[in-house]
């Protein structure tokens, strides 16, 4: 039996990374967690400039999950190539980058800079509720999702993984045209968008007034929007959406995902990760399954 | 050097309620060997549907019976805190800790100190007034009313002047009102309380400028300074992002009061 997983050509150890943002660029979790062990390091969001996030309050805790406006604060690309790359590289993990833009531009000026650095593979998000500009504009309709897809390939010598949005009408569509623009594998779901209101200050609880829910109350939801895409598209699918367990992961497997992602399981308990890997390979023994690949999406 | 840290369950050995929604609980975690005055612990409730941890400041870190002392307030029905104060001896809080940099102290050493807390931003001063050393140590510490808590442990420790917003004890009105109308001076300033309080004693600590440490509080969500949620403005750019947003978590929450924007 082994643990290793295929995605877009990319070798990883085990199908496990963590959903981008969750997680910084790994050093902040280093101690709570032996990064040789996750399958991938999915690094916070990075753009071609610093950019400052959202104001205060950013995070709001809701029933079985959070909301979050953090609005993609990141160092730029500059900083984190010096920085979080070297870092990363010491690990025996997959380094995925992600990728965020307020324009085509933006993006490809990132994918570029990219091109020769030494990463794994790279996630273009265009989902991200929280930013006015860029994101989610490409990730709300198929003509564009194709368009930007096709915009950073041209530039990018690893792997594209396309990261979707549950804000759409049919994830189906949207895997379908990121597909026919040429990503070698999609993600999904980036958060669902919420809003919660303080009843005694009457006011919105996070600055940004709305916010990306994710955490274990939408997992139905991601499960349901991996199996959709699994069905529409060729490509492999990283699953995430409400992960907490083991469980959570292979039944996101079992749906269609070829590998999973963790998100806001990190925030439960640091070190979830590695229970999340040990769990699935506790499984695949009393199941009798001899490869992840001979579980993926079984369930039809 | 991997998973040096984690998630540990820490076993309540006590609890008291000291005040009106105000409660004492002494934990048994390995959270204390290394604890300093001001740093935090995060507490997670037992229940699935509240994911998040809460930032719970240290009040008294007892090193040799390996336990810390979380003095809290409820925040309301069917909180974490709620079901925190609702906990027995014997009953486990999964907690990680100790978080974020603590009050330096160090530099209290022969000189004249406010030590200033506020609400429920009291109860992180008293383990700074157990360890600080210095030549004049005066707490001055603010309540809503006559539910002045920890204020005997406080007479232990240093000078103490106290503040009530309904005067039944001390000076009637804030911290602020207590230094003027007690005449107090002092060349070094820590302090933890609510934004108001802290805005009122950066501005009155720039204006004489006196050095002064103020420990802040923002909704976080990792703790451990990754997701990027509890940042407040600074003058320096941060190490995490190159902007000008520390990390309350991790940078924090004690910062120098000209180095924040609040």
């Amino acid at each position: 039996m082994n643990m290793k997983v295929n995605i877009a050509g990319v070798e990883w150890n085990n199908p496990v990374t963590v959903a981008s943002g969750t997680f910084g660029s790994g050093a902040e979790f280093a101690d709570y967690v032996d990064l040789n062990r996750l399958g991938a390091v999915t690094t916070k969001g990075v753009a071609n400039v610093p950019w400052t996030g959202n104001p205060t309050p950013r995070v709001a805790e809701t029933y079985g999950g959070m909301m979050n406006a953090v609005g993609l604060q990141n160092p730029g690309i500059d900083v984190f190539c010096e920085r979080d790359i070297p870092f990363l590289r010491k690990y025996d993990t997959k380094i995925i980058v992600n990728v965020c833009g307020k324009s085509e531009q933006d993006y490809c000026e990132v994918v570029e800079r990219l091109a020769d650095e030494d990463v794994d593979m790279l996630e273009i998000n265009i989902s991200c509720p929280n930013v006015k500009e860029g994101g989610i504009a490409f990730g709300q309709n198929p003509k564009a999702a194709e368009e930007i897809t096709r915009a950073v390939k041209k530039y990018a010598k690893q792997p594209v993984i396309m990261k979707l949005s549950p804000n759409v009408t049919s994830i189906a569509e949207m895997a379908k045209a990121v597909e026919a623009g040429g990503a070698d594998a999609v993600s999904l779901i980036n958060t669902i968008t919420g809003m919660k209101i303080d009843i005694n200050r009457k006011s919105f609880v996070l600055a940004n007034k709305t916010g990306g829910v994710s955490g274990p109350a939408i997992h139905p939801i991601a499960v349901r929007m991996v199996y959709e895409a699994a069905n529409a598209v060729d490509l492999p699918i990283i699953g995430m959406g409400g992960i907490m367990t083991a469980e959570d992961a292979i039944e996101m497997i079992l749906a269609g995902a070829s590998a999973v992602s963790v998100g806001t399981a990190n925030f439960h308990n640091p070190s979830v990760t590695m229970d999340i890997v040990d769990g699935i390979e506790a499984y695949m023994k009393a199941q009798g399954f001899e490869t992840v690949a001979d579980m993926v999406g079984i369930v039809k | 050097m991997l998973m040096t840290k984690k998630r540990e369950d820490a076993a309540v050995l006590s609890q008291e309620c000291i005040a009106q929604d105000i409660y004492s609980m002494w934990l048994k975690t390995g959270a204390a060997s290394e604890a300093r005055p001001g740093q935090f612990i995060s507490m997670y409730t037992n229940d699935g549907s509240k994911l998040l941890p809460r930032p719970i400041s240290i009040c008294e870190i007892n090193k040799a019976e390996g336990s810390l002392r979380v003095v809290y307030r409820v925040t309301g029905e069917n909180t974490g805190t709620e079901l925190f104060s609702k906990m027995e001896p014997g009953d486990i809080v999964p907690v990680i800790g100790p978080l974020g940099n603590g009050f330096p102290y160090e530099k209290a050493e022969g000189r004249k100190v406010f030590l200033m807390g506020g609400g429920i931003g009291v109860p992180p001063i008293l383990e700074l007034a157990k360890q600080m050393k210095c030549a004049k140590k005066q707490i001055v510490v603010g309540y809503r009313n006559a539910e002045t808590f920890l204020k005997e442990e406080f007479e232990k420790n240093g000078e103490v002047y106290i503040s009530t917003e309904d005067g039944s004890v001390g000076t009637k009105g804030n911290v602020m009102d207590a230094i003027r109308e007690n005449d107090l001076e002092a060349d070094l300033i820590y302090a933890c309380g609510p934004t108001p309080m802290l805005r009122a004693i950066k501005k009155y600590a720039e204006e004489k400028g006196i050095e002064c440490y103020l420990s802040l509080e923002e909704r976080m969500a990792c703790g451990i300074g990754a997701c990027l949620a509890c940042v407040c403005q600074s003058k320096e750019k941060d190490h995490h992002s190159n902007v000008h947003n520390k990390r309350i978590c991790k940078d924090g929450p004690v910062f120098l009061s000209t180095e924040v924007e609040i």
